[in-house]
């Protein structure tokens, strides 16, 4: 390898070998370090700790088709959605635990991925295109549950609350830590998925696709299959943030399923943190996730100076908004990307 | 990276697979061939078709005349509006080549202001159109040279990020200043007219018409006039337009200005037409990006009939569809045009 | 009977015939230059027989298999590669990678491509750039790359689009003995477009002579660019090789 580093001219950025292990190590390190966060935290930080997973696994999900596929979704709500109410129409109707609801989410909504990335990809819409009609099935899956009986119309669903709390049906006394540790079982699942996934055939296919499909294509990959595996891939982790919601804060409506607004939470944490990385979506969500506290803190009492603040809404979507143009603007590879550039560079 | 092939017969090994549109074996029956020869009369015959169908069925569910007719015209006295608003959108994305997300956003910016000057100053709301216009006008371009200016070049997400990130910003400054509560405006005089069999009313007449106007003279701009000559050839190909020495990068400010200038006046248009809240915008936003891929991106004739179209689609599918969104027979239509003729009925040009 | 046999191939682009009823067959181990003015047709004819295109009519057997109208991913699995003119890496990611990601297409394990990658860009001769990321290559480099690319999807026939192009002199000997080499040690089939008259001679076994999207003459290289109607065809042509 020196002999070689020695011919190599200085122009060539000469990138590291993925270290797939490094990365696995790191995790199990996080997540042993985290576990015992809520026993130290006060209730309310647990909340947004919460939050933070939550947000945490949708963007990992949305990463996966978004930054590592290139195939920019902005009705990732869709699958959110999905798997809120495919788990909590099991859980009401039927009884379902809603583990089994969540895995059944994740058969949903990868179906339903694979029905959009089909249709889409097969008469080959690209970039505006394909984020619009993302974005219009997600808005149609949005209106269809505000006026279909089946799933109680606009009304949503409420988690009926059980005598007893029970692992198997994800109840626990409010501000349980075992709410925290399931969040974080999720997140950390889905974060070693997506570790597994780039060291996969079907990841590094996905990456050759993004790259120059017709390349891809004429070196033999299926290019097709790649990109609705890699999508069904997305659905489904995305999925998982929805059940755990839905459970979490025991409601679930067509608004807060598929609206734009769970799209944009989906997008901003990866933007933030760094698209198309493995760390970057985890990263945004921990700096989105305590913004939304902080601003509804400054909402509710806030200092002199901004005092016609007091009681309205709409402050912390602003701070999102800012942010999500500012880091677009001056650090468009998110805040792990950019620290990430720096350091193969040295 | 010199190739040595010059001009010639379009020789298609250097086009990009998606240009040719008849291509791999992927799927059974491929996406439909360039090569095969439509008459220019057919894809108008066909909407015309489609719309007539629709009229048909819509008549067979409601089964009264004044219904169906009530809905065509209603639908397009609507469709005007909505041309207006996508005539603006189709124009910026044409010229810059930005899907604008925000491009509601501003809209409802026009409709409060349209409501400071009405219930401040007791003006008719039409007269708002004075203030709107060039505040929308200055808007647009304060934000494009200072915003947007600086996501030129760069990937296509970071723009559609910038402008979801702008129209968020903007619905949800407004939502902090004026509050959630719906309110409105009312245009003195606003009795009902009727019309060709149907009933309507002197607003939306009102602002159809001015539409109407507003969007000829968008025409006879980028038809006639220096400035609409130097538009459509940044529209066709900016590094041409650039060398023989037009300023681009006025020419962006100036158009994603009219751009948003057009979301404005239709915003004052539509006014006493709506509830004005914070997300009102929103809405015209989802119809405007429809109405523009069906008239075709960049298209701004195309962006008019469209609008009509997608109007008459409202008001026919809240009789095909009751008890649904009309929102829903609008998305449907999306979906088929963006799976059957994703260029639009008139395909791109300015 | 011939590893590639093009049958009567046509492809019109909006009533233009690019390609008019062209046919060529290559023998297992041979190398088949294609050559021709401008705007005859060769990349058409290239993309019609490695399958980014479909003929209108005509078809493409490879190795007695008919893979007329085959998806480029198919072809390529059926045994023939190619390489693009305008090089395409898979630019975020190393060579070695690239490299790698072609082997898993044409079926290697993951666990094996990494070290057939490496073991072809050796024979490649891009070694010192195995782990530079691919889009910070020179055009030498690229070119090369797509040649590894192509050589790790282990094919039959492999089909080069104007390979040359863009190198300088000094910098195509080496490719040019590289495909020798290849042709001598590994047994692959060529099929080039070329404009550089230096390489044409001194590769190809045939020659086939396109103009106007049809075939002018074939033969060997002597007998074709000593054909009048062949110099005639390239009059008027601005000369893209001074040095022979």
């Amino acid at each position: 390898m020196s002999a070689a580093t020695q011919e190599r001219s200085t122009e060539e950025a000469v990138l590291p070998r993925p270290a797939w292990g490094r990365h696995l190590i790191v995790l199990a390190v996080l997540t042993v370090l985290l576990i015992p966060l809520p026993l130290i935290l006060p209730p309310a930080t647990q909340a947004v700790a919460v939050r933070v997973l939550i947000f945490a696994i949708m963007a990992v999900g949305w990463n996966i088709m978004s930054g590592f596929g290139g195939m920019f979704s902005f009705g990732h709500a869709a699958y959110f959605g999905l798997g809120a109410y495919t788990s909590v129409w099991l859980l009401v109707n039927h009884g379902v635990s809603p583990w089994i609801g969540m895995v059944a989410g994740m058969v949903v909504a990868a179906l339903f991925g694979v029905v959009v990335g089909f249709l889409a990809l097969r008469y080959r819409l690209k970039g505006a295109y394909f984020a619009l009609s993302t974005f219009a099935f997600a808005e149609m899956l949005r209106l269809l549950a505000i006026n279909s009986d089946f799933v109680n119309r606009a009304v949503g669903y409420n988690v009926p609350l059980r005598r007893e709390f029970s692992l198997a049906f994800m109840q626990f006394a409010p501000g349980a830590p075992e709410y925290f540790w399931i969040a974080l079982f999720l997140t950390v699942v889905a974060i070693a998925v997506s570790i597994l996934f780039l060291r996969s055939k079907l990841g590094r296919f996905t990456i050759a696709v993004r790259d120059d499909e017709e390349a891809a294509a004429a070196v033999g990959v299926p290019v097709m299959r790649t990109k609705i595996l890699t999508i069904a891939l997305s659905a489904a982790i995305t999925s998982v943030a929805g059940a755990f919601y839905t459970q979490y804060y025991f409601f679930i409506d067509p608004e807060g399923a598929f609206g734009p607004s769970v799209s944009i939470q989906a997008i901003l944490p990866a933007v933030i943190g760094g698209v198309g990385t493995i760390w970057g979506p985890a990263i945004g969500a921990l700096v989105l996730g305590p913004l939304n506290d902080i601003t509804a803190t400054l909402l509710r009492n806030p200092p002199e100076a901004l005092s016609f603040l007091q009681g309205r809404a709409g402050l912390d979507v602003i701070v999102y908004a800012l942010l999500l143009i500012l880091i677009v603007l001056l650090l468009p590879q998110g805040v792990y990307g950019a620290i990430r550039e720096r350091v193969r560079r040295r | 990276m010199s190739r040595p092939e010059g001009s010639g017969p379009p020789d298609a090994g250097t086009a990009s697979v998606e240009e040719l549109g008849d291509s791999t074996a992927e799927s059974p029956s491929s996406a439909p061939s360039t090569t095969r020869r439509r008459p220019t009369w057919a894809l108008p015959a066909i909407a015309v078709g489609v719309v007539a169908a629709a009229v048909l069925l819509a008549y067979l569910r409601s089964g009264s005349t004044e219904v169906v007719g009530q809905a065509v015209v209603t639908g397009i006295l609507v469709g005007g509006v909505y041309g207006l608003v996508a005539m603006g959108l189709t124009l910026i994305f044409g010229v810059l080549d930005i899907v604008n997300f925000a491009h509601g956003a501003f809209l409802t910016v026009a409709l409060y202001i349209t409501v400071i000057i009405v219930n401040r100053f007791g003006v008719y709301p039409m007269f708002a159109l004075v203030v709107a216009v060039p505040v929308m006008f200055l808007l647009g371009a304060a934000i494009q040279r200072f915003v947007l200016a600086g996501a030129i070049g760069k990937p296509l997400e970071n723009q559609l990020l910038i402008t979801l990130g702008l129209a968020l910003l903007i619905d949800n400054l407004l939502l902090l200043f004026f509050g959630p509560n719906p309110q409105s405006v009312k245009l003195p005089g606003d009795t009902a007219v009727p019309i060709l069999g149907a009933v309507t009313t002197v607003s939306r007449l009102l602002a159809f018409g001015v539409a109407l106007v507003l969007a000829a003279l968008l025409y006879v701009l980028l038809r006639r006039t220096r400035l609409g000559t130097a538009i459509r050839a940044v529209a066709a190909n900016d590094s041409g337009a650039q060398l023989v020495g037009i300023d681009t990068r006025r020419i962006y400010m100036t158009t994603f200005a009219i751009g948003t200038a057009c979301a404005g006046a239709a915003g004052v248009l539509v006014a006493p037409l709506v509830t004005i809240e914070p997300t009102t915008g929103e809405l015209f936003n989802i119809i405007a990006f429809v109405v523009v891929v069906l008239g075709g991106m960049g298209n701004v004739v195309g962006a008019l009939v469209g609008g009509v179209l997608i109007g008459l689609t409202e008001q026919l599918g809240a009789l095909l569809l009751p008890g649904q969104s009309p929102l829903l027979s609008i998305f449907l239509v999306f979906i088929l045009v963006l799976l059957f003729r994703p260029q639009g009925l008139f395909g791109r040009t300015s | 009977m011939s590893l590639l046999s093009v049958e009567h191939v046509s492809r019109s682009f909006r009533g233009l015939k690019a390609v008019d009823d062209v046919s060529f067959t290559v023998e297992e181990g041979h190398i088949q230059g294609i050559i021709g003015p401008n705007g005859a047709g060769k990349t058409t004819l290239f993309n019609l027989v490695a399958g980014a295109i479909r003929p209108d009519t005509g078809t493409v057997h490879l190795d007695g298999r008919d893979i007329t109208g085959f998806a480029p991913h198919r072809v390529s699995r059926a045994g023939m590669s190619r390489t693009f003119q305008l090089m395409r890496p898979f630019g975020s990611v190393s060579v070695l990678e690239n490299v790698a990601v072609a082997a898993m297409a044409a079926g290697t394990s993951r666990h094996d491509a990494d070290r057939l990658a490496a073991d072809v860009v050796e024979r490649v001769g891009i070694s010192k750039w195995r782990d530079a990321q691919s889009s910070s290559l020179p055009t030498a480099g690229l070119k090369r790359l797509e040649l590894a690319r192509a050589l790790a999807c282990r094919p039959r026939v492999l089909l080069l689009d104007e390979v040359l192009a863009g190198l300088v002199p000094s910098e195509r000997t080496p490719v040019m003995e590289l495909l020798e080499a290849l042709r001598r040690e590994d047994g692959v089939t060529l099929v080039f477009v070329e404009h550089i008259m230096t390489a044409v001679m001194r590769l190809s076994d045939s020659v086939l002579v396109l103009d106007q999207g049809r075939v002018l003459t074939s033969g060997s290289p002597q007998e074709v660019t000593s054909d009048p109607r062949v110099i005639e065809a390239y009059l008027g042509e601005e000369p893209t090789d001074a040095a022979s």
